[in-house]
């Protein structure tokens, strides 16, 4: 049997599992807060795993062992900015959001203000945030496509992109909060036991000596020494003070963005109480952590086994070090047989990876829309769960083929920095918000709002004029040149912008309101009035 | 107990101002505030090292050990025991004065259903 027909059995496999866990879970979703927050019903522990499921891209797991595998340091660099972030999201978030909202970021955002402005800015930075980072998703879905099982044409590439797609709304549309839930609990356990393995018997070749794995990396990758420190992909000499404060810029975005992601945000709502978020970020940050340290000997082990020449030949981003090491390592040590079974396994990881963080996208769209757009804005409170849950529903629908359509039609556009504009966004725009929301007395409306449309204006301001979207041979539009903002992560400029939005359109109005401030304040930190377990 | 009824304004309110609510939340922000401009600071500076200093980030230790291996596996050790310090912060001080001041909240609130929105 080849691996890519065993890949495909191994994939359909986890579609089958996560198609019946779908089916079990939409019995079981019967009014908005299992819809939304799966019934507020899972434990700290599940949900840490749920949200290292969510959070581990197919950007993570390839895209920085393929960093590491051609660039070296710099992708594990790249890589500690994404861990750091959760301590935001533990001391200052986590557990203050999860006692004072219900379904979604605006609940917080506009608790003590007047609710249709914020809400329209929280869902329309919700929205903007999650499609971005979904295209760059569905577009790597289809790019992996062709790297796992050679499908090189436009035609395999756009079936996949549509069958991820339908996937992800079926997941949404029927399982709620719920389905989506236990497809990202079995996607880490997946992810964490197929790099386990691997790590394993990476090490096992070099005996468990780490400097000795660096040395063949360093040898093998034709770059030497250098290989070991940072400076070949940020911040490179070539690149001036321009390129380092990049690397700043970007560090910034990924370490302020986490706690200001939508889909990241929402997982707090899922647990009864504030201890268990509180206990299922600290589940979070330990996978989270172990994964990227087997990353690391994941994206050395791929320069040194498979050396980086033969990586870059294969895919010019690095994409497939992963994979290939998974064949060699297993043509090493099982022979060949293992080295088919292997790269088999690895690819079905990959595609399960994206469907898990596809479907929490979808969702936290969806549930945005249909919760702060819909009921609150257009039905001005008055829309009942039912209501609610229906439109949720079709939004998750209509988000989805709007992904399927666009994702198509951006395959062959270079969209890969969407991930860290979404980042950047969150950081700039969203995060700002809620830390004021949830700290400072004086915050109100017009603060909330400038902070938003601020920091999400800003940052797809200066994006839009930098070396990524036109102007470079990587750009998004490669035949123009319009750009003039020099870095290409805004978040060192957008950042400062929307935090000073956020304090100039406090101070500009008078509105003040101490008696929600106080509810907030105190409702945030002791857990009065919070919504616990739906009790079925 | 430390909260005044005869004093006007919202139950949240009159908790608020209480002295066992002021210490809760000096609590939080005193361990939270420090601590993420802290590791913030830590991290920045590992940034800024990665950017300018990278003939000592390149100094080797032991074998093909170098600083800026060590420098990044310490962010992954300090995060991991951020974490642990402020899970160990929140048991001790933080959830037993929250659950007091959330039961005596709730209390009242059912005896003066009125006030408690």
């Amino acid at each position: 049997m080849s691996n890519e027909t065993l890949s495909i059995i191994l994939f359909l496999t986890f579609v089958a599992g996560t198609l019946a866990i779908t089916v079990w879970a939409s019995r079981n979703t019967k009014n908005a807060t299992d819809f939304y927050a799966g019934g507020r019903s899972f434990s700290g522990v599940q949900n840490g795993l749920a949200i290292g499921g969510d959070y581990m891209s197919a950007a993570s797991f390839l895209g920085i062992a393929g960093l590491i595998a051609l660039y070296g340091y710099d992708g594990f660099l790249y890589s500690i900015g994404f861990l750091v972030a959760w301590l935001v999201a533990l001391l200052l978030v986590a557990e203050l959001l999860r006692n004072s909202g219900r379904f979604t970021m605006a609940d917080v955002l506009s608790f003590r203000m007047s609710p249709r402005p914020v809400r329209t800015a929280a869902g329309v930075s919700t929205i903007v945030v999650s499609i971005f980072y979904l295209l760059a998703q569905m577009v790597g879905a289809g790019a992996l496509v062709s790297l796992l099982f050679g499908f090189t044409s436009d035609f395999a590439k756009g079936a996949t992109i549509a069958l991820v797609g339908i996937l992800m709304i079926v997941y949404v549309v029927f399982g709620g909060m719920k389905g989506t839930t236990w497809v990202q609990i079995v996607k880490a356990v997946l992810l964490m036991t197929g790099a386990t393995l691997i790590t394993i018997l990476v090490l096992s070749e070099f005996g468990f000596n780490l400097s000795s794995l660096l040395n063949d990396a360093a040898d093998q990758s034709g770059k030497g020494k250098d290989f070991l420190e940072p400076g070949l992909r940020y911040g490179t000499e070539a690149s001036g003070l321009e390129g380092k404060l990049d690397l700043i810029s970007l560090g910034l975005a990924l370490v302020l963005g986490t706690a200001g992601l939508p889909h990241i945000l929402i997982r707090f709502y899922t647990v009864p109480t504030a201890r268990d978020a509180r206990k299922s970020v600290l589940w979070g940050i330990g996978i989270i952590g172990s994964f990227y340290l087997l990353t690391l000997v994941l994206g050395f082990g791929a320069a040194a086994l498979v050396g980086s020449k033969d990586i870059a030949k294969e895919n010019p981003a690095g994409n497939t070090a992963a994979p290939q090491l998974a064949e060699k390592i297993g043509d090493i040590v099982f022979g060949d047989a293992g080295g088919t079974i292997l790269l088999a396994v690895i690819a079905a990881v990959a595609f399960a990876t994206i469907l898990a963080v596809v479907a929490g996208l979808t969702l936290a769209s969806s549930s945005s829309f249909s919760h702060d757009l819909y009921a609150h804005v257009f039905r001005k409170g008055k829309a009942t769960e039912r209501e609610e849950v229906r439109v949720a529903r079709i939004s998750a629908f209509v988000i989805g083929a709007v992904a399927i359509v666009l994702g198509i039609y951006a395959q062959r556009l270079n969209v890969a920095f969407l991930v860290a504009l979404a980042f950047a966004v969150a950081a700039s725009g969203n995060l700002p918000a809620i830390l004021y929301s949830l700290f400072w007395k004086r915050f109100n409306t017009a603060g909330a709002v400038s902070a938003i449309y601020g920091g999400l204006g800003s940052a797809i301001f200066f994006v839009t004029f930098s070396p990524v979207v036109s102007g470079s041979p990587k750009a998004l539009f490669t035949d123009v040149d319009f750009h003039w903002f020099p870095l290409e992560n805004p978040g060192i400029v957008s950042i400062p912008i929307g935090f000073v939005c956020g304090w100039l359109g406090t101070i500009l109005s008078k509105e003040f309101n101490a008696e929600k401030y106080a509810e907030i304040e105190v409702r945030s930190l002791t857990g009065a009035g919070a919504e616990g377990a739906a009790e079925h | 107990m430390s909260v005044d009824k005869s004093a006007s304004g919202t139950v949240y309110e009159r908790f608020q101002s209480s002295t066992e609510f002021q210490e809760l939340r000096r609590r939080f922000r005193r361990f939270a505030f420090p601590m993420t401009a802290a590791f913030l600071s830590w991290y920045l500076l590992y940034v800024v090292l990665s950017g300018w200093a990278r003939g000592f980030m390149g100094t080797e230790l032991v074998g093909s050990i170098n600083v800026a291996l060590v420098f990044g596996l310490l962010q992954f050790v300090s995060t991991f025991v951020i974490a642990w310090l402020y899970a160990r912060h929140a048991d001790r001080s933080l959830d037993p004065l929250a659950d007091k001041i959330r039961g005596d909240i709730e209390a009242e609130a059912a005896g003066k259903p009125e006030d408690a929105r």
